[in-house]
């Protein structure tokens, strides 16, 4: 009879997994502001469902792995160099250039010419003084006062931690309404981390699931927070992240790290005094991992990829170590699945941002490194081939597990191994789009294949 | 690089006036019911008068940060003027940087894309009588060799915005706290009142 109320959690999970992710889909929908969200190092881990995938193919929608670095380009554009952009505001100016070439600067003749110089050049100038003073009215109109209201406050806070979406106009060309469905940052963590949980062997304790889960959120939010918090300037030169709250002056500095901290601390207390305080100390390496030891490394060398592949594992083994209270081999087991698959995902997207990463000044794979780029996505495709088989081996599932996730291994493998070969934007993008729907999936199949509490070893009761 | 020396030098010194005491400092303007620190850039914009809060402008076309136009109260607090001068300071730091940086990189594209196209034996204009352009793979050279050309530059950059932003936020706190002290002391003089 132990059996079923462990089965029944686990059930119950995998359908509160697919109702948060039928849930996202139609906030997605209702949403305006749509815009992908991130994990802990703002990795793109996209929870979409194929609605979402079909939506997202016929857009030309290029996720960074990184904050600050993505890029939704309308479709579609031709990559364009500098010389077809205009350096001046449009038409008004294009008149003006063309009234000059009336008064050439050739020696006047006559009086006559002289005066009609004159005439030509002051009405050009005329026209240049109401084309500056409209210029001028627009721009004032654009000015903002940096008076922070009270009832915005929830909606920048919000925004700050990466719990909504930016405004519409975030997006340099595109419709609201078509911008591919929204997901919110924080339920990524906090899905991945529940997925930990419900994967951990031992009876399902719903108080201590719900406590993770908050800590683990605020905790997050306090990280993303103070990642804004460094990336001010970068963030303002990347089209995605340029309305973000401290880029747009909407809140001061002062306020992001007060706000973080009020985050962190109940968070870090909750997962530390309200879990295990082994959750806890993860909790706090993890937002310390992602917020001093990434967020700087991202402008000073590649090995930012590979800490940040490890902030977006942590988050599961967290769920375990919630529910088991101790690190053992399925913990890191889920941690390694969650590693191994940033590296597909964020080479992918990376492949296509090479010009803003330099432009900004990060150091990336895809641009210093880029055989070395391909090469680490096919490795670590082939990689989760290898972790589904490990996880029967490790009493975390059943032997069915190996066997059904063949199929979106071997997809993704195959398409690991054409962006290697070919290394080109196409490739990338199919290999990108595949990993936004292989995590959910994988880890779907893997609830749905958890070993019984009969077939495995006891583990440790949830400390709460 | 210069200027960013001397932007650095600039900081370390601000930062140790700041530290030790108030030192030199331009005299507040009097007279204008509302007194304003523009930016330096070329800016026509003038807030309302009534107005005594900090306004924020749209991004500059150069470096793409948005200036801001500080307010100077009435009874500015030399810590305030501190902190006030600091992030105008900061604010021109960074405006010269990006705007710097972004220039720099569009002309490097372009001379780039020049000698490939030369290279090629193309002209600099398709059929269409659009200007050509490379592929991604082509521009990929480019995009790797800046990066590294100017790798030195942003170190210096990170490590003296890092700075910067910290300075702000801990002046900006330190004026919190001086202000919340101010009100209590008020209302403590009131009640004795």
């Amino acid at each position: 009879m132990a059996a079923s109320p462990h089965t029944l959690s686990s059930r119950l999970l995998t359908g509160w997994v697919g109702g948060c992710v039928w849930y996202l889909e139609r906030r997605a929908m209702q949403e305006s502001p749509h815009k992908f969200m991130h994990l802990f190092r703002n990795i793109n881990k996209q929870w979409i469902t194929f609605q979402h995938f079909n939506f997202l193919k016929r857009m030309y929608v290029t996720q960074l792995n990184r904050s600050l670095n993505q890029q939704v380009k309308p479709k579609p554009e031709p990559v364009t160099s500098p010389f077809l952009e205009k350096t001046s505001s449009g038409q008004a100016k294009a008149e003006v250039h063309e009234l000059r070439p009336i008064s050439p600067p050739s020696l006047p003749l006559s009086r006559k010419a002289n005066e009609k110089e004159l005439i030509e050049l002051e009405s050009a100038s005329v026209i240049e003084a109401s084309i500056d003073v409209g210029n001028a009215t627009k721009e004032e109109k654009q000015w903002k006062e940096m008076k922070l209201h009270v009832d915005d406050l929830p909606g920048i806070l919000a925004r700050l931690s990466k719990i909504k979406l930016t405004g519409p106009s975030s997006v340099r060309g595109v419709p609201p309404h078509k911008l591919p469905g929204a997901c919110h940052r924080i339920a990524l963590v906090v899905s991945t981390t529940s997925a930990g949980f419900a994967l951990a062997p031992g009876p399902f304790d719903w108080p201590c699931f719900l406590l993770t889960l908050l800590g683990t959120g605020l905790a997050s939010c306090a990280a993303n927070s103070i990642n804004q918090f460094f990336e001010v300037p970068f963030d303002s030169n990347m089209n995605r992240t340029k309305n973000r709250p401290l880029v747009r002056g909407q809140i001061s500095p002062l306020l992001a790290v007060s706000f973080a901290t009020c985050c962190a601390l109940p968070g870090v207390a909750l997962l530390t005094w309200g879990v295990n305080p082994l959750t806890g100390a993860l909790g706090v390496f993890n937002i310390f991992l992602y917020t001093c030891c990434y967020t700087p490394l991202k402008r000073i060398s590649i090995a930012n990829t590979w800490v940040g592949a490890v902030v977006g594992a942590i988050p599961p083994v967290m769920g375990w170590t919630a529910a088991t209270g101790c690190l053992d081999a399925g913990a890191f087991l889920l941690g390694g699945i969650l590693y191994s698959w940033q590296f597909p995902h964020f080479n992918a997207l990376s492949w296509g941002l090479r010009e803003d990463y330099s432009r900004g000044g990060y150091c990336m794979m895809s641009v210093t490194h880029p055989a070395l780029c391909r090469r680490v996505a096919l490795r670590h495709c082939l990689a989760l081939i290898g972790l589904s088989t490990a996880a029967p081996i490790l009493d975390v599932t059943t032997w069915t597990f190996p066997v059904i996730s063949l199929p979106i291994n071997l997809y993704i493998s195959y398409l690991g191994f054409r962006f290697y070969r070919d290394a080109d934007r196409k490739s990338s993008r199919k290999l990108f789009f595949c990993s936004l729907w292989h995590l959910p999936l994988f880890l779907l199949l893997m609830l749905t294949c958890k070993q019984p509490p009969g077939g495995g070893s006891d583990k440790g009761e949830p400390q709460s | 690089m210069a200027s960013l020396r001397s932007g650095r030098r600039t900081v370390v010194s601000h930062l140790c006036r700041a530290f030790t005491g108030p030192g030199s400092h331009l005299a507040p303007e009097r007279g204008a019911p509302r007194r304003d620190a523009a930016p330096s850039r070329v800016s026509r914009f003038c807030p309302p008068r009534k107005s005594c809060y900090d306004w924020i402008g749209p991004p500059d076309k150069c470096s793409n940060l948005r200036p801001v136009h500080f307010y100077i109260p009435e009874n500015e607090s030399p810590l305030e003027q501190k902190l006030r001068e600091l992030r105008q300071e900061t604010q021109e730091w960074n405006q010269q940087f990006w705007a710097n940086q972004n220039l720099t990189f569009r002309k490097e594209k372009e001379e780039f894309i020049h000698s490939r196209l030369k290279a090629k034996g193309l002209g600099l204009r398709a059929e269409s009588g659009q200007k050509a352009t490379l592929n991604a793979e082509e521009m990929a050279d480019f995009y790797k060799e800046f990066l590294s050309k100017n790798f030195q530059k942003h170190m210096y950059y990170n490590r003296d915005w890092y700075k910067r932003n910290f300075a702000i936020t801990y002046f900006m706190g330190k004026v919190a706290l001086e202000k919340i002290w101010n009100k209590l002391r008020l209302k403590q003089k009131k009640t004795i009142n």
